[in-house]
């Protein structure tokens, strides 16, 4: 295959996507690690410079993936998954720690993360296993077995301890619900997640007032012939109202303080102003601080390089994880709407790509990729701009973060160059 | 549904996003005000308060550099502290919790541990204070008086407190501002404005360079140095002749308004309200609760005028046509109201305007006094006229000078009086007292000055005032300038001039003459009433004099009022005679009289009330 024609049939939009978003991504890290002492962007001992000589790599690696046969990847993909564990368990032995995290292999000139390439090779074997004709979803068994997938790579993630990247893997699971796992599943969490949430914020009696008051609703409005079993809705009436006397419980015993303050600063628990301020000195410091500088930030930013809170530091972890903050103050909404659309448009891009995929492979591991970008991007920003609890996991494209750049980009152009493929009938 | 899943997911994501940004960034938005933006620091460049000159251009406030010692409390090592208390003179419990102090406001920001150094301490310390980590002197600004009078007119400055940083957002914590008299009034004058540079600063508050390449940076705009109205050595010289007595003197020049001097006894220095012995020195002054040095009597005392307010009754009565120079009232060693005999101290005979001024006879001008009513129909509108005529000279309401504080005094009116006695039910007869300047009439110095400067002028005045010049410029405040008319007629004045003349000529005053210098006065015996113990008891009498010279080319018009000073000759005439030929001749001639003056105090008369014991008022001994 000639280059020539994979430049073609690539889909530039998409690309175009990509480049901009770190482009965008670059000029913010640009701005919240420079100092005027050193305004040469070249300068590979900066942090900037670091991150312009992983752009330059991510390109080489666009241009071998490209260059290789789409088949490659389909073939090996049990080989790279096996690799990617051992260099998982390899970590317990030879790992790096950072900040408190043994996530990082030190290959000299750069940090290896295995976690972000266990993205790319859990998202490549579970395409891999599901698109098997042997594998049927609606069997038990090889509902387990596609879990285990994606389980594996997350039990060793979580003791290093990196929780964030963990429940990244757990977003893979879409994957599993678009090839047939029924949709139940998915509600049933949902709902799980909707008790917990609002029994910590209006206390388990509302909740079961509210419960209760929708079956009765649900019985006075239904239509004559619908048969509707009455016992089951019952029993999950009560496993839900029994779940939410138990949030409390678990809310309150289970879990340490420091979780229990990031709860009550997202759900704004905490009423009491002492300790509002007190929390938003300590654990929620950095949600507040980023908040403030998205604010200050207004309908057109401080203009690059101008903004004082991220000149300033404020924000801690402003290059990495809160980078979207440099964004809001220096940018303002304008700029903000335009990553949020950046990533929207792109992310539905992807999902129409994956859907015209002919090979259930491709398609699969096209729906594993916007599935890790989709949960990456909702969980970062959604903790930048302060609706979800702090979670560190960084902004893809974004963030500071030489071998982050690198598997998010390996991660998106593997699915690119399998649709370069799409046409081929079986490869 | 399934394929649409993840669709409409990764969209409500997006639009929840957009939601939470527009709100953040849009309606809650509130864009960093420099000052209130964490990342910026503003340090201030405080430029020096204009200088203070008298009416000559000799100084009287200037400033001193004065030494902070600084603190960062996380920057302090272990440290002897015993040594360094000693080093610095404070003791070492103080030291310890002003640290502490320090530590709570902030452990990263600098805060005053010990303030004001003297430049001796200073010295001392420069050397060795490199040995003491996270210590550090800081060079400001002092105020320094170059005199230790006019305390009441220089005022001071003290730090702004909670309401004026409220009331004016210039201010900053810690920053000083005037706290009364010239220092108040003309605040923004000798202020200037403070110099700002913004630094931005990290999470950890280090500088990291100037905001915005210093764009927003504003240079110090210097306090402007003013000339105020007072005459330093004749204040001086007038604090000198108060001493121990307690009272105003207060000296205009009538042809502008200009204050000469305005003097308040029992005062203190002013240096005494600057630097490190500043509160204790303030507590001091504000708990005298007998001497009141703070309190400046020569505006803010209101006391019955005397005798010197009979110039005015004699001047509403040739206004109003009850009487002419000529006409004669009997004086037989007193006046009757009713059945009572009220006494008269003249000697009695037939007095007229001339002899009824000099020898200021009561019964002449209560004889006066219910002449004004007798052209009027009724006494209501007698006493309308009177009140109006009155208030005309700028007694009973503020006069509108420049000095913040004050009193209005008091004239009596219609109102005041259908209010005691009902309306109808009282005549010239039940406020008699009017007319010899007792009873509800009250004035302060500053407005017996002020009344002097009128008739000096022969009718009209100009509202008097104490600045004199900025940055070496006259003032043009219209309200300043313009004169004030008062309703009598200019030809009226002579007559009563001519009384005056002649109370030093052969009046009540002729053995306080001034050599060489015609002076027309009037002197004022003012019965004294206090409440000692919830009774009404008398002291010794009140000791008023007014005066202005020259006669005919007034050059200083003056209201001398001393508390127990007895008979108005005896204390305030002496007094308001030296001044007149300190300020005219600027030497003094009579040096024995002068002695006499310097030396003697009023304590023992002060003293009467609190001695709890009998005591005689009005004794003639010295």
């Amino acid at each position: 295959m000639s280059g020539k024609s994979v430049l073609k049939r690539i889909d530039w939009l998409t690309v175009l996507f990509y480049l901009m978003l770190v482009l965008i991504g670059w000029l913010n890290i640009y701005s919240s690690t420079f100092t005027e002492a050193e305004p040469s962007i070249f300068n590979f001992s900066t942090l900037h410079g670091k991150q312009l000589f992983f752009i330059g790599a991510s390109v080489v690696a666009i241009i071998v993936i490209l260059a290789l046969e789409a088949s490659f990847f389909e073939r090996f993909s049990s080989v790279f998954y096996t690799i990617s564990i051992v260099l998982l368990v390899g970590l317990f032995l030879f790992g790096k720690t950072i900040a408190g995290a043994t996530s990082w292999y030190n290959l000299g000139f750069f940090n290896l993360q295995p976690s972000e390439l266990a993205k790319v090779t859990t998202a490549l074997a579970l395409a891999k296993y599901l698109s098997d004709i042997q594998t049927d979803i609606k069997r038990r068994k090889d509902q387990l077995y596609s879990f285990l997938i994606i389980l594996i790579p997350a039990i060793l993630i979580v003791p290093q301890p990196d929780p964030g990247s963990a429940l990244v893997f757990f977003a893979l699971s879409f994957v599993i619900f678009r090839e047939g796992l029924p949709l139940y599943y998915l509600g049933i969490a949902f709902l799980g997640v909707l008790v917990f949430v609002t029994t910590l914020m209006f206390g388990t009696i509302w909740v079961s007032i509210v419960i209760t008051l929708m079956i009765v609703l649900f019985f006075l409005l239904k239509k004559k012939r619908f048969k509707i079993p009455v016992m089951p809705l019952i029993t999950f009436a009560v496993v839900a109202i029994l779940f939410s006397l138990s949030v409390n419980f678990v809310f309150n015993n289970v879990f340490e303080q420091r979780h229990r303050d990031r709860f009550s600063l997202w759900l704004r628990l905490e009423k009491d102003p002492a300790k509002l301020e007190q929390i938003r000195k300590t654990i929620g410091y950095n949600t507040y601080q980023s908040e403030k500088a998205i604010e200050s930030g207004g309908f057109f930013g401080k203009g690059f390089l101008e903004g004082t809170r991220t000149k300033g530091d404020f924000v801690p972890e402003q290059h990495t994880d809160y980078i979207f903050s440099t964004v809001g103050e220096e940018w303002g909404f304008v700029g903000t709407a335009t990553v949020v659309l950046l990533f929207t448009l792109m992310l539905l891009r992807l999902v129409y790509l994956a859907e015209r995929q002919k090979n259930s492979f491709s398609r699969m591991y096209g729906y594993g990729v916007i599935s890790i970008l989709l949960i990456h991007y909702f969980i970062n920003i959604g903790m930048v701009i302060g609706v979800l609890p702090t979670i560190g996991i960084p902004l893809p494209f974004f963030s500071y973060g030489g071998s982050g750049l690198l598997f998010f980009t390996i991660l998106l152009f593997v699915f690119l160059k399998l649709d370069t493929n799409r046409l081929k009938e079986g490869i | 549904m399934k394929k649409i899943l993840l669709s409409s997911i990764i969209i409500i994501i997006g639009i929840t996003f957009l939601g939470r940004l527009s709100y953040l960034q849009i309606f809650s938005f509130s864009p960093d005000q420099v000052l209130e933006d964490p990342a910026i620091k503003a340090i201030y460049d405080y430029p020096e308060r204009g200088y203070i000159y008298d009416r000559n251009g000799k100084l009287l406030v200037g400033n001193d550099p004065a030494y902070d010692v600084m603190v960062i409390p996380r920057e302090v090592r272990a440290l002897d502290t015993l040594e360094f208390c000693t080093l610095l003179g404070v003791p070492k419990d103080k030291f310890i919790k002003e640290l502490k102090k320090a530590r709570i406001y902030s452990p990263r920001l600098p805060s005053v541990l010990v303030p004001q150094l003297s430049k001796q301490d200073y010295a001392r310390l420069q050397e060795k204070m490199r040995h003491y980590k996270g210590f550090y002197i800081q060079k400001r600004s002092l105020r320094y008086y170059d005199t230790n009078s006019a305390a009441n007119v220089l005022g001071y400055i003290s730090e702004v407190n909670e309401r004026d940083l409220a009331r004016n957002p210039y201010f900053k914590q810690g920053e000083l501002t005037g706290r009364i008299g010239i220092e108040k009034v003309y605040e923004e004058i000798l202020r200037g404005r403070k110099g700002v540079q913004y630094i931005q600063k990290d999470r950890f508050n280090r500088d990291i360079g100037p905001y915005k390449d210093g764009q927003l940076d504003t240079l110090p705009e210097q306090g402007k140095e003013i000339h105020i109205t007072i005459d330093k050595v004749l204040q001086e010289y007038g604090e000198r002749l108060m001493h121990g007595k307690h009272g105003g003197i207060v000296a205009i020049e009538p042809a502008t308004g200009e204050i000469l001097s305005m003097i308040s006894g029992p005062t203190y220095d002013p240096a005494l309200l600057v630097g490190r012995e500043r509160s204790r020195n303030y507590s001091k002054l504000h708990y005298d609760s007998i001497s009141l040095p703070l309190f400046d009597r020569s505006i803010s005392f209101e006391k019955a005028p005397g005798s010197p307010f009979k110039t005015l009754n004699a001047l509403v009565a040739l206004q109003e046509g009850a009487i002419t120079p000529s006409t004669s009232i009997g004086c037989s060693g007193g006046f009757y109201i009713g059945r009572n005999k009220k006494g008269c101290h003249c000697g009695g005979g037939s007095r007229n305007l001339n002899s009824g001024i000099y020898n200021s006879c009561n019964a002449y001008f209560v004889g006066v006094y219910r002449k004004i009513f007798d052209v009027f129909p009724t006494m209501g509108e007698g006493m309308d006229a009177w009140e109006k005529h009155m208030e005309s000279f700028g007694l009973g309401s503020y006069l509108g000078s420049d000095l913040h504080t004050g009193r209005r005094g008091r004239i009596p009116n219609r109102a005041m009086y259908d209010k005691w006695y009902g309306a109808n039910r009282w005549s010239a007869s039940t406020t008699y007292s009017n007319a010899i300047g007792q009873g509800e009439v009250a004035v302060t110095p500053l407005q017996l000055a002020n009344m002097t400067a009128a008739i000096a002028n022969r009718g009209h005045f100009f509202t008097p005032h104490v600045l004199k010049k900025v940055e070496g410029k006259d003032i043009d405040n219209p309200k300043f300038t313009e004169a004030r008319h008062t309703t009598i007629d200019k030809r009226h004045f002579e007559p009563v001039v001519q009384g005056m003349a002649d109370v030093y000529n052969h009046g009540t005053a002729r053995w306080v003459q001034v050599p060489d210098i015609a002076i027309a006065g009037k002197t004022g015996t003012v019965e004294n009433f206090k409440k000692i113990d919830g009774v009404k008891t008398q002291l010794t009498d009140n000791s008023v004099f007014v005066a202005f010279a020259p006669v005919d080319n007034p050059k200083i018009a003056i209201a001398v009022y001393i508390e127990n000073g007895y008979y108005g000759s005896r204390y305030a005439g002496h007094i308001a005679s030296l001044m007149i030929e300190k300020y005219i001749k600027g030497k003094i001639t009579r040096k024995d009289l002068e002695q006499r003056m310097l030396e003697k105090t009023l304590e023992h008369e002060y003293a009467k009330p609190y001695s709890g014991e009998e005591f005689k008022i009005n004794s003639r001994v010295w």
